[in-house]
């Protein structure tokens, strides 16, 4: 009992000192989205000189080309960036806290399936439809993807582990995978809206993609920033969660709904990234312990740090072409996840 | 064994037990042989079948009567011989093979749920033969030469990876799920350079189909299966010994190592066969082993089972998707939709028992 008393007198100021320099490391990261930010709207396949970027902001000039690429492509193509890149890091957070799995990722988990799926039955039933439209079914997919993939993989005494999760979600994948592929082999015109949206990636959303999606992604963005406490408290595990008055069950259902609608809207709009949710996390968590609190702010500044440099990266090594966001993160990211699986103590979160 | 009198009143007289394992071990083989052979009749019903459906319908002898050459009417001898035996004769032998080297993956990981589609190698599979149909402008035979090296490299890989002091069924899985991941973006990378009509024909390819084999291939696939199915056979004893548990099977002198790198190595390459031949079939290497391991309840090694109860369920669904849908598809779009709803009840019920990981 003593040691419980004595504990703060011992922590609490080496706690202060960390938050300080924690406080201090996110306003570095900052300080690096902000660089990232302007290497994304500097660079690309039209060369635009600096001179002419502050003139598209301070004097903009409908009738020139490169004011409208800036204004009208990179902008937006950058706001969203920004906002996939910390949408799909939280949700990863919150799926790995929430599950206390350390390779929880949309992506694996099948949410990117989902809205796959029903976007493209939607394109079917509907035929050709706005983005507007698209968001929502993205939303209904990963909504529903998610759900079922956890539910089945949570059924059984020892609940919801790495293997379970994974497999559950690589076999909802396929099973949807094999709906996609039987819908967009009858139907030429969703075969080709289809193969863009699935290659993941920021080219060719405009204001309008950026008006509809951004919104809901924000929200989600800052339910999921105040989500830290609740996730400190799962982390104790549920019995020890319930003993301390948090009621579980309901903070899954917010923590999975929060999740739904990041990581839906974000799929929605640039369709299928992977591994960014998975591998985030993990390094923020490597930067800032065990605190969720940090993790989720760290995760919300670093994910659209990696989303954006991949997607300039992107743009500047197949130049004047572009390798979608989706693609570059694919390949970068297979040799991460392949490291934390190698790591010896993965099954403990 | 707690007292000598509870052992004598609970447990039946020593004496009585191997006259009960011996009608016990009786009655299994007996439900294993029976098993067997129904399925082996069902497979032969369906074979034939498939062969007496389509644009001019046949009678089943007329059918057996043409597979072995007793036949005198040339017209049924090339609607039989020509244009319909090579589709079922694919479709049998790639649903054996990939029976069988489904449930030598699910013994191998011991997870029912781990089958040659889930840990990457059939994304490897396609990832190489896309590449050689949008990029090289390949087709035919190079495509399929491109998709067995791109499974073999695969699985290779994936080994390479997941080898650490030995290798286990819970890092090869997530191994190849990682490496999955990378080849399903690749093949969306590739899809979005290629123009709409090769788009197409890639993805029709990614959906698996019987109707595909070309006359080279069938052969090779054949050959293949008449050497590795005896080969894997004879690998089953060891591979009963290691689902006990490597302890358990370096204890019984089986060397642990060297009998899963063959059946490892075995089942990749029925597998990369398979799909080199048709394509990617959804879900056959997954239901396959669990189908047959439940009809047979645990006797014999299930292997025969799992190869007949492959190729039913391919000749089944090449029969329903050419024949009895409104427009002809591919047969794997068949069989990804029969199987979804299978594949998510064996995850409730696998999980439910705790075996899924």
């Amino acid at each position: 009992m003593s040691v419980v008393v004595e504990r703060p007198a011992q922590v609490a100021p080496s706690r202060r000192r960390s938050t300080s320099r924690l406080g201090a490391g996110l306003v570095l990261a900052l300080g690096v989205l902000a660089v990232v930010v302007f290497l994304s709207i500097t660079l690309g396949a039209r060369g635009v000189d600096l001179g002419t970027i502050w003139a598209a902001f301070t004097a903009y000039d409908p009738d020139s080309a490169a004011h409208t690429v800036i204004r009208e492509l990179r902008v937006p193509r950058t706001i969203l960036g920004l906002a996939v890149g910390a949408s799909l890091g939280l949700g990863g957070a919150i799926l790995q806290g929430a599950t206390r799995n350390p390779l929880a990722d949309p992506g694996i988990m099948g949410v990117n399936a989902g809205a796959a799926a029903f976007i493209v039955t939607g394109i079917l039933v509907f035929g050709a439809m706005s983005l507007s439209t698209y968001v929502w079914l993205g939303f209904l997919g990963a909504g529903v993807a998610t759900a079922v993939v956890y539910a089945v993989a949570s059924i059984g005494r020892e609940g919801a582990t790495p293997v379970k999760l994974a497999l559950a979600g690589a076999a909802i994948s396929a099973a949807l995978y094999s709906v996609t592929t039987g819908v967009v082999l009858s139907d030429l015109g969703a075969l080709n809206e289809l193969r863009f949206w699935q290659v993941g990636s920021l080219a060719g959303r405009y204001w309008g993609v950026v008006a509809q999606a951004v919104p809901f992604m924000a929200v989600a963005v800052l339910v999921a920033l105040v989500c830290g406490r609740l996730l400190n408290g799962l982390a104790l595990g549920e019995d020890l969660a319930t003993a301390l008055g948090q009621r579980v069950r309901l903070t899954r259902t917010v923590l999975f709904v929060t999740v739904a609608v990041l990581c839906g809207a974000a799929t929605a709009a640039c369709g299928p990234i992977v591994f960014i949710g998975l591998i985030v996390p993990h390094v923020a968590r490597a930067i800032c312990g065990p605190d969720y609190r940090w993790i989720m702010a760290y995760t919300a500044v670093l994910g659209p740090i990696v989303l954006l440099l991949a997607d300039v990266l992107g743009r500047v090594v197949t130049s004047p072409g572009e390798l979608q966001v989706g693609v570059v993160l694919g390949v970068a990211g297979a040799p991460a996840f392949i490291a934390l699986v190698r790591l010896r103590n993965l099954a403990e979160l | 064994m707690t007292s000598s009198t509870s052992s004598t009143i609970d447990l039946p007289a020593p004496t009585d037990e191997p006259a009960v394992v011996v009608r016990d071990r009786r009655t299994r083989r007996r439900r294993a042989i029976g098993v067997t052979g129904a399925l082996g009749g069902l497979t032969i019903v369906l074979f034939v079948l498939t062969m007496m459906i389509g644009e001019t319908r046949l009678g089943p002898l007329e059918v057996v009567a043409s597979v072995l050459g007793f036949s005198d009417s040339p017209s049924t001898d090339f609607v039989v011989r020509t244009l319909r035996l090579p589709t079922a004769v694919t479709a049998a032998a790639v649903g054996a093979a990939l029976g069988i080297s489904g449930l030598c993956f699910q013994k191998l990981l011991s997870n029912p749920l781990a089958s040659p589609d889930f840990v990457g190698i059939t994304s490897g599979a396609s990832f190489f033969a896309i590449t050689a149909i949008v990029l090289l402008g390949l087709s035919g035979f190079a495509v399929s030469v491109a998709a067995l090296a791109g499974a073999l490299l695969t699985a290779s890989l994936i080994y390479l990876l997941a080898w650490r002091d030995g290798i286990t069924g819970y890092r090869f899985v997530l191994i190849g799920i990682g490496v999955s991941q990378l080849f399903i973006s690749l093949v969306g990378w590739v899809i979005v350079q290629a123009e709409l009509f090769d788009a197409r024909e890639a993805m029709t390819w990614l959906v698996g189909s019987a109707g595909r084999a070309g006359s080279t291939e069938l052969p090779v696939l054949l050959g293949a299966l008449a050497v590795l199915v005896p080969a894997v056979l004879l690998l089953s004893r060891p591979l009963g010994v290691l689902e006990l548990g490597d302890d358990a099977a370096r204890g019984l002198g089986v060397g642990v190592e060297t009998a899963r790198r063959l059946v490892l190595l075995v089942a990749v390459v029925l597998v990369a066969l398979a799909t080199a031949v048709a394509g990617p079939m959804a879900f056959v290497a997954l239901i396959a082993g669990p189908i047959a391991v439940r009809l047979l309840r645990g006797t014999g090694s299930g292997l025969p089972a799992a190869a007949l109860v492959g190729a039913c369920v391919v000749l089944a669904a090449d029969l329903v998707a050419r024949q009895l849908l409104p427009v002809s598809l591919p047969t794997g779009v068949v069989t990804g939709a029969v199987g979804a709803p299978y594949l998510i009840w064996l995850l409730i019920h696998v999980n439910s028992e705790g075996r899924g990981g």
